[in-house]
């Protein structure tokens, strides 16, 4: 009886803290079954109203239809999902052959290569906007999904983690390999990628989340509406936040950007820490 | 080091080829750009160029609204660190504390960390808008005059508190971890000899989390300094005046509106020293720690 006294103090601050992290996703969510004008007077009920179907239609087929609307959620869903998937998969790809090239064999020039993959860690976009823009702009790259996906997927994070686990496959799987006449390549494909396919997995899981929230970088090289993301899209429809903007659905757009991510989190939530463990080592 | 390796050099080369170019086109070659245009000062038609050396530097450093967003940089990131790793340190250790449920707390505590800063910026807006927000519009009722629109400090607040609940689950995971690999055995011997819990809290839990609040400490000012572009951009747009302009968010400025490639590029460069003096100080810590 004691212990479990002395336990509830924990259990109540941790309830409020799940609360008040809870409260702007909540309020979000109900504000998205209303119609605009109840927000819009400032009413906010604490409890669901009736118009959700009519606000994820609006969102999800017109994209608003005031000053500030932006494409269909559909399409910027669409584009989002895209995106985040080509950014996670070729980092995963391009990592996972370069730091197999460095850890497996000696040749010349090993050491320049893996210095200059560490330094992208230091530039990121936020650093070299505007050079990279031009870049992007001669290489007839603008607007367009190669432009807002190839720049981002070098990656030293993920590179340094496969390394550090290439590291630890022991020396005897390489000669057995040998021994048994394997080359380089079936070596990668049949033993490494098969023991690999955790790390694949935790990565995947932070890269999507990580290409999903881009914002500065597909605000710089799009703007065509055709490829907008709907992050960037959602951020657009409030522009000055007036009063009289359709709240209601913004509000059902601002939950259709954060679903994706927050489900692969909740849905994969044992490699989704195990690779934010590992990638900050 | 690995023993056994495979012969050959040309195989390895075209291994790291698409990550080598990527690599030089999109980040070497614009860094290099960076410092280059740095140097240099374009007329206002943007015909010619001349070379101008540190010119750029000293204006940039001596300009007063680069100063004000250095400044705003400095507010934000110590009060982004400071109350998410308070919070995310508070609740983690009442997590400790609750052994049985620390992973349902976890689960729960955890998914803000999946929401775009853009995003985390809006759903705050919801509720602290003056007239449609629910805290806003009772903020204005018991008779503050709450606008964040109009009011720099209440704007500075909005976007550390937007900023700071994201991270706070980041910091969660690692605090939960760290609290939960102390030996409790140390604990249990420390209350054996009459410590109390607050007593234990501070000479002996918070030494041996020290490691993970300094690797923390990066992590945090790396986030606040360049990944909440988004925030601002949603919230404030740098405004009222220039009362959220940090220093990333004056290089947009600089650069993508008013086409100042001098200085935007000087400005890119000094911010570009300052991340690898904390990517340096990051790993000295790693190697540190790995000794520890």
């Amino acid at each position: 009886m004691k212990r479990w006294l002395s336990s509830l103090g924990p259990h109540l601050w941790l309830l409020l803290g799940v609360l008040v992290f809870a409260t702007p996703i909540y309020i979000t969510l109900i504000g998205s079954t209303h119609d605009a004008s109840t927000i819009g007077r400032g009413d906010v009920p604490l409890l669901p109203g009736s118009h959700a179907v009519e606000n994820y239609t609006a969102a999800w087929v017109s994209g608003g239809s005031g000053r500030f609307a932006v494409s269909p959620a559909s399409r910027m869903l669409l584009n989002s999902t895209i995106m985040a998937l080509c950014i996670a998969v070729g980092k995963i790809v391009i990592s996972l052959l370069s730091a197999y090239a460095v850890v497996f064999f000696r040749f010349p020039g090993r050491m320049i290569a893996f210095w200059t993959i560490f330094m992208t860690l230091m530039l990121p976009v936020e650093v070299r906007i505007i050079p990279t823009y031009q870049v992007i702009v001669s290489m007839d790259l603008f607007n367009s999904m190669a432009g807002l996906t190839i720049p981002l997927i070098a990656s030293a994070t993920a590179t340094l983690l496969f390394r550090q686990f290439f590291l630890t496959i022991p020396d005897e799987y390489v000669e057995a390999a040998k021994m048994d006449g394997a080359g380089p390549m079936r070596f990668f494909r049949d033993i490494l990628l098969p023991l690999s396919v955790t790390n694949i997995a935790a990565l995947f899981v932070i890269l999507f989340i990580y290409g999903w929230n881009q914002y500065l970088w597909p605000l710089l090289v799009v703007n065509d509406r055709s490829l907008e993301t709907i992050v960037v899209g959602m951020a657009k429809m409030i522009g000055t936040g007036e009063a009289q903007n359709e709240w209601n659905v913004i509000m059902a757009m601002a939950v259709l950007s954060l679903l994706p991510p927050v489900a692969v989190v909740i849905f994969m939530q044992r490699w989704f820490l195990k690779g934010l463990t590992e990638t900050e080592k | 080091m690995r023993k056994t390796t495979f012969k050959g050099t040309a195989l390895p080369l075209l291994l790291l080829t698409p990550q080598l170019v990527i690599t030089a086109i999109f980040f070497l070659w614009p860094a290099g750009a960076a410092i280059w245009q740095s140097l240099l000062q374009e007329d206002p038609w943007g015909m010619s160029s001349q070379f101008v050396g540190l010119r750029n530097f000293t204006e940039v450093l001596a300009e007063p609204e680069w100063r004000g967003a250095a400044w705003n940089t400095l507010i934000f990131s110590t009060s982004v660190a400071v109350l998410a790793m308070g919070t995310a340190l508070f609740l983690a250790v009442q997590a400790d504390k609750s052994i049985r449920g620390a992973n349902i707390y976890r689960t729960l505590l955890i998914w803000p960390y999946a929401v775009a800063p853009a995003v985390a910026a809006v759903l705050w807006l919801f509720l602290f808008h003056p007239s449609i927000g629910l805290v806003g519009r009772a903020l204005n009722e018991a008779g503050i005059a709450w606008d964040y629109k109009l009011n720099g400090n209440q704007a500075m607040l909005l976007i550390i508190v937007a900023a700071a609940w994201k991270q706070v689950s980041y910091n969660f995971i690692f605090f939960l971890a760290g609290l939960q690999s102390i030996p409790r055995a140390v604990l249990e011997a420390a209350a054996i000899d009459g410590a109390k819990p607050v007593r234990r809290f501070w000479t002996i839990i918070l030494p041996l989390l020290s490691p993970t609040a300094f690797f923390l400490l990066v992590v945090n000012l790396v986030y606040a300094f360049f990944d909440t572009f988004g925030v601002i951009h949603a919230l404030t747009g740098g405004g009222p005046g220039k009362a959220t302009e940090t220093l990333i968010y004056k290089v947009y400025v600089e650069g993508v509106q008013n086409v100042n490639l001098g200085s935007s590029s000087a400005q890119s460069v000094i911010l570009m020293v300052l991340v690898i003096a904390l990517t340096a100080v990051q790993f000295r810590f790693i190697e540190r720690k790995v000794h520890y």
